[in-house]
């Protein structure tokens, strides 16, 4: 196996959340009724033309800057022949020789914490296929088609073979899709499949700067597949290469239930695409005005957010990484933070008490009912002495389930801290006097018996009694 | 003289002045279809009940006292290969014989807001290929000159039932010579306007980049109007241009004085029936007699125009036809155990042999190791084809040539020679390459046959088109002869 | 030369079917069409850009509006089989 070096690309076709689809009026939205989501356009009815949807060109223009790629001053769309019952018109309208941006990269991390760089060859506009549903019956089997995803726009991103392993092809796939996300032009969701990935890969002695064979796995619908499956076929072609065998060139599926890729049998079909260029369509002319817009437009990347937070807020580096891993959690925490601007400490709530409930509950923060505000002031109220840091987790609760304010919280349950020693020291008192043996204990030297106490103390206060208060009263009584 | 063989516009004066009313117009056509369409055979599908329901409807307009647009009325034939809503439109395939249309061309739509009579669907060489309507999956167009020859095509259906008074006006499509060829053939007027003049929304595609849609009338007048209707930018049609809307009827003047007309050199050497070289000649001495100024002119790479188009047109035909695969619409071979054995029986049996060469000839030379060789070296001619009509429309506003090289042939006379019935078109194939607009237009007769000469202009040149092909008309009167079909019919 | 084994390729690619006798007679008709195409190659047009399109239109775009979807029934109102509002097919291989 140590012989042996993978050399992996990655194919990743992303969905973009416009409207209306990249060359008609028809809606783009996930799910619907079969073929409800169509039109003469779409449907590729004979004499239908195509009309480019402008927001397509934005979006792409948008990733590819995020994605450190030339844009095309001049691009074009082609046909791409092959038949297909979820293709319409038999051919797809793709984009070949050239492309809307080329030459970027992206820098991304793995586990181990080192950082490194993909090249990203090419990002392309077209247009997605419909969807077939195969209904088996031996020789009754037949298939439907639903032409609702037909002509949603789809950005396609090609990295370089610059990719060494399994792990690392799934740390590229999520830095892609954090990036993504940040643009805002795709949600970016594979168990809906708006984030497709195929994979390239080959295996060579380590040290050669020769390509092997490759092989395209397919049917990658997470990132735990995307993974699991380049380690399968990693180690298959090893195996095979190791074994003095060639790796055939073909396109395998990932098998998910069983763990393997299997050889997709290479149908009769040749395979010529004919691309050319779409005379239903017109060149795109990129203006440098155009680009400096978009590229003004874009929001502040992961990376550049994640150094910013450990320059500017002093997070570590694993905080910066967590709280920048979706846009929406970043903006919450810096909308946190201008409020109460204590970074460190929000970025524990965030990443702690609220990421916990958020998690638990399975909603995203940004439908959250605790508002970055709400956050801001209870933690003022911590600051305040109004109540301890244990009662907040109590509101905190309270806040997401019900989306009320602290303070409202805080007097509806009577939980405003008891930091007046004439109200605690009959509390003190009574506790005293009911155990006597760490009373004893304590006056011996063993001093762990004092936090018995303020427990004691707590317990009876129901957590309201300021701690401080209650050991300093403590102190006072059992030092006399 | 016969209702169904006056123009649109006379018909819209006696309209205007209630002389006549929209409904007896459309029945005297209806007549007119039923004692000479068997003989001709313009129609694949005709919708005589819709027509007179649509020409009901302009009399009551008209009775309310609206002011009618100026095809108000018209009955109009409709090539086959234009989307109309609720009505099939089959291409002349078997593989659309069923295809009915959820929605209406552009062309279609403009017609309708002008609440012209659409009265049915004319025949075509199947999915337009072809020059002599032969190819159509149903049956063979006849000339109304004489029913032993061929309307050239593939509009043949439009133009035979433009000049046999089964349709006041047509429309046509033009990919290579199609509403030309025909119009000539067939002694009627047919004008291909400048690529994306006419929004091709709901034209089923043979070859995208050359298709234009155009009107099929009997003089000038007819043509400024259909032109006025179905022309102007679309936003449904990419390829569309965009511009404010042009009255062409402001071109119908008779009037050539200083007009510098280019006689191709190239058009009138080539192998050429003597006849038609004479009538060319003999336009041009009308034209100069009028005050144009005529002088000869090259385009020399003239000869390479046909190769060149016969692996543009088939590779983009090969691609605009893929998508008649048994599923969505249209013909499907029945019984098949998997989905490609369907589509492959499909096709097979769906498409006629023209269309199938044209699909494998596209195929291969889109095909990997050829496309350089092929359809890339056919774009580059392609350049230098329209290089030579710049260089000439430098010195000349028009260009007149045959629009065909001999007139009508018998029917069977070339289908089984492909390349012979591709020869048909060799004088207006370039004029597609370049995107200009060109007109063939009623020149004189050979043996009782119709000449077609054709009047080529710059591009969006089309008022000049109408202004040279009106002062023609007005000085001959080749366009008045009818052919001496027999049927009766209402006359007045 | 255009050889029958291409026009078999050929035929893949395009989708059709074809018997024995079409074959042949593509091959023939095909290579003949082809032999005549070749007198293109008497042009030098190394120096010469191809035209895909003849107008000089570019960046014709639509605005990212969602439009009307076709009414249920005239979606598969043309197809040749359906069920449940999907259009049908035979099995994919």
């Amino acid at each position: 196996m140590r012989d042996y070096e993978a050399v992996i690309g990655l194919e990743v076709h992303v969905e973009l959340k416009t409207a209306s689809k990249i060359f008609c009026h028809s809606s783009t939205a996930f799910g619907g009724t079969q073929n409800t989501h169509v039109c003469p356009v779409c449907l590729g009815l004979p004499g239908t033309l195509p009309v480019l949807n402008r927001q397509v060109v934005e979006y792409g223009i948008k990733v590819a800057l995020a994605l450190n790629c030339e844009v095309a001053r001049f691009c074009k769309f082609d046909r791409k022949h092959y038949f297909y019952p979820d293709l319409p018109k038999n051919y797809q309208i793709s984009q070949y020789d050239l492309p809307l941006s080329y030459d970027g990269y992206l820098d991304y991390q793995t586990d181990d914490g080192r950082t490194h760089r993909c090249g990203i060859v090419r990002v392309h506009m077209e247009e997605d296929a419909g969807k077939l549903i195969h209904r088996e019956g031996g020789k009754g089997s037949y298939a439907l088609v639903d032409y609702n995803r037909t002509g949603v726009p789809l950005l396609e991103i090609v990295s370089a073979p610059d990719i060494r392993s399994a792990q690392a092809a799934r740390a590229y796939l999520s830095e892609l899709k954090t990036v993504i996300q940040y643009t805002g032009v795709s949600d970016c969701k594979m168990e809906e499949g708006s984030l497709r990935c195929d994979a390239n890969v080959s295996v060579r002695p380590r040290g050669s700067d020769v390509l092997g064979t490759k092989t395209e796995i397919k049917n990658l619908n997470s990132f735990r597949a995307v993974e699991k499956a380049l380690e399968f076929e990693i180690a298959r072609q090893i195996e095979v290469c190791a074994a003095g065998g060639r790796v055939v060139p073909e396109t395998r599926s990932w098998d998910e239930e069983k763990g393997i890729t299997v050889s997709m049998r290479s149908k009769e079909e040749a395979h010529d695409y004919r691309y050319f260029p779409d005379p239903d369509l017109v060149p795109l002319v990129i203006s440098p005005s155009w680009i400096e817009r978009v590229r003004r437009e874009l929001p502040e990347l992961p990376a550049a957010r994640r150094r910013r937070y450990q320059d500017e807020f002093g997070l570590s580096e694993y905080d910066a990484r967590v709280l920048t891993a979706a846009r929406e959690t970043a903006d919450y925490f810096e909308e946190c933070v201008r409020q109460y601007p204590h970074p460190k400490v929000v970025a524990n709530w965030v990443m702690g008490d609220l990421a916990r409930l958020l998690n638990a509950a399975q909603v995203e923060i940004g439908e959250c009912r605790v508002r970055p505000g709400g956050l801001a002031a209870l933690l003022r109220l911590i600051d305040d002495g109004t109540i301890s840091g244990k009662i907040a987790k109590g509101v905190l609760e309270e806040m997401f389930a019900t989306g009320k304010e602290p303070q409202a919280v805080v007097a509806e349950k009577g939980l405003v801290q008891i930091t007046d020693p004439k109200v605690l020291a009959p509390v003190v008192d009574r506790v005293l006097a009911a155990n006597p043996g760490p009373v004893a204990d304590y006056r011996q030297g063993k001093s762990k018996a004092l936090g018995f106490l303020v427990g004691q103390v707590m317990k009876e206060t129901r957590g309201k009694a300021n701690p401080g208060l209650v050991n300093a009263l403590l102190k006072e009584k059992l030092d006399q | 003289m016969d209702l169904y063989y006056l123009p649109a516009h006379e018909l819209h004066r006696l309209l205007v002045r209630r002389e006549v009313s929209a409904v007896e117009i459309c029945r005297a056509v209806f007549e007119r279809i039923a004692a000479v369409e068997e003989t001709v055979r313009s129609y694949l599908t005709l919708d005589r009940d819709g027509a007179l329901a649509r020409a009901a409807a302009v009399d009551r307009e008209l009775r309310a006292g609206g002011e009618l647009a100026p095809l108000a009325g018209i009955p109009f034939g409709i090539k086959d290969n234009i989307c109309t809503r609720g009505l099939v439109t089959t291409c002349a395939s078997k593989m659309l014989h069923n295809f009915v249309p959820p929605y209406d061309a552009t062309v279609v739509e403009r017609l309708n807001a002008q609440k012209a009579v659409l009265i049915g669907k004319t025949n075509m060489d199947e999915f337009a290929m072809g020059s002599s309507t032969e190819h159509s999956a149903y049956f063979a167009t006849r000339n109304p000159w004489d029913p032993n020859r061929v309307p050239g095509g593939s509009s043949g259906g439009s133009a035979a039932a433009v000049a046999a008074g089964t349709a006041i006006c047509a429309l046509g499509s033009d990919t290579g010579g199609s509403i030309r060829q025909p119009a000539a053939l067939c002694g009627v007027v047919g004008m291909k306007p400048t690529y994306g003049l006419v929004s091709r929304y709901g034209l089923v595609a043979f070859a995208s980049s050359l298709d234009q849609i155009g009107p099929i009338t009997r003089d000038f007048t007819d043509c400024a109007l259909v032109l006025n209707a179905i022309s102007g930018h679309d936003a449904r049609d990419s390829t569309s241009a965009p511009g404010e809307a042009v009255d062409y009827t402001s071109f119908l003047v008779d009037d050539v004085r200083g007009l510098r007309i280019g006689l191709p050199r190239e058009y009138l050497d080539s192998g050429l029936d003597e006849g038609v070289r004479q009538i060319v000649k003999e336009a041009a001495a009308v034209l100069e007699a009028r005050g144009a100024c005529l002088e000869e002119v090259t385009l020399p790479h003239t000869a390479y125009a046909l190769p060149a188009y016969y692996l543009i047109a088939p590779a983009e035909a090969s691609s605009n036809l893929a998508r008649y695969d048994g599923v969505r619409y249209g013909y499907r071979m029945p019984d098949q155990d998997n989905v490609i054995d369907m589509t492959r029986a499909t096709r097979r049996r769906g498409f006629g042999a023209e269309v199938k060469r044209r699909i494998m000839l596209g195929t291969y030379a889109l095909s990997a190791g050829y496309y350089d060789a092929y359809y890339l070296k056919a774009l580059r001619v392609r350049t230098l084809i329209r290089r030579d009509f710049e260089q000439a429309f430098e010195k000349f506003d028009l260009l007149l040539a045959p629009t065909t090289p001999e007139p009508a042939f018998p029917i069977g006379d070339k289908t089984e020679d492909p390349i012979k019935m591709y020869l048909s078109d060799v004088f207006t194939l370039a004029v597609n390459l370049a995107g200009l607009p060109a007109v063939s237009l009623p020149g004189g007769f050979l043996n009782g046959l119709p000449v077609g000469i054709q009047l080529i202009g710059k591009p969006f040149a089309e008022g000049t088109l109408l202004r040279a092909g009106y002062t023609f008309q007005q000085s001959t009167d080749h366009h008045r002869r009818r052919p001496p079909l027999g049927g009766g019919g209402v006359s007045r | 030369m255009l050889t029958k084994d291409q026009v078999e390729h050929v035929a893949l690619l395009a989708r059709l079917a074809l018997d024995e006798e079409e074959k042949e007679r593509y091959t023939t008709q095909l290579a003949k069409i082809l032999e005549y195409a070749a007198i293109l190659n008497e042009l030098d047009t190394a120096d010469v850009p191809p035209t895909a399109h003849v107008l000089s239109l570019q960046n014709v775009f639509r605005e990212d509006h969602v439009g009307p979807h076709l009414p249920p029934d005239a979606v598969v109102g043309n197809a040749p089989d359906k069920e449940d509002g999907f259009f049908k097919v035979p099995r994919i291989i």
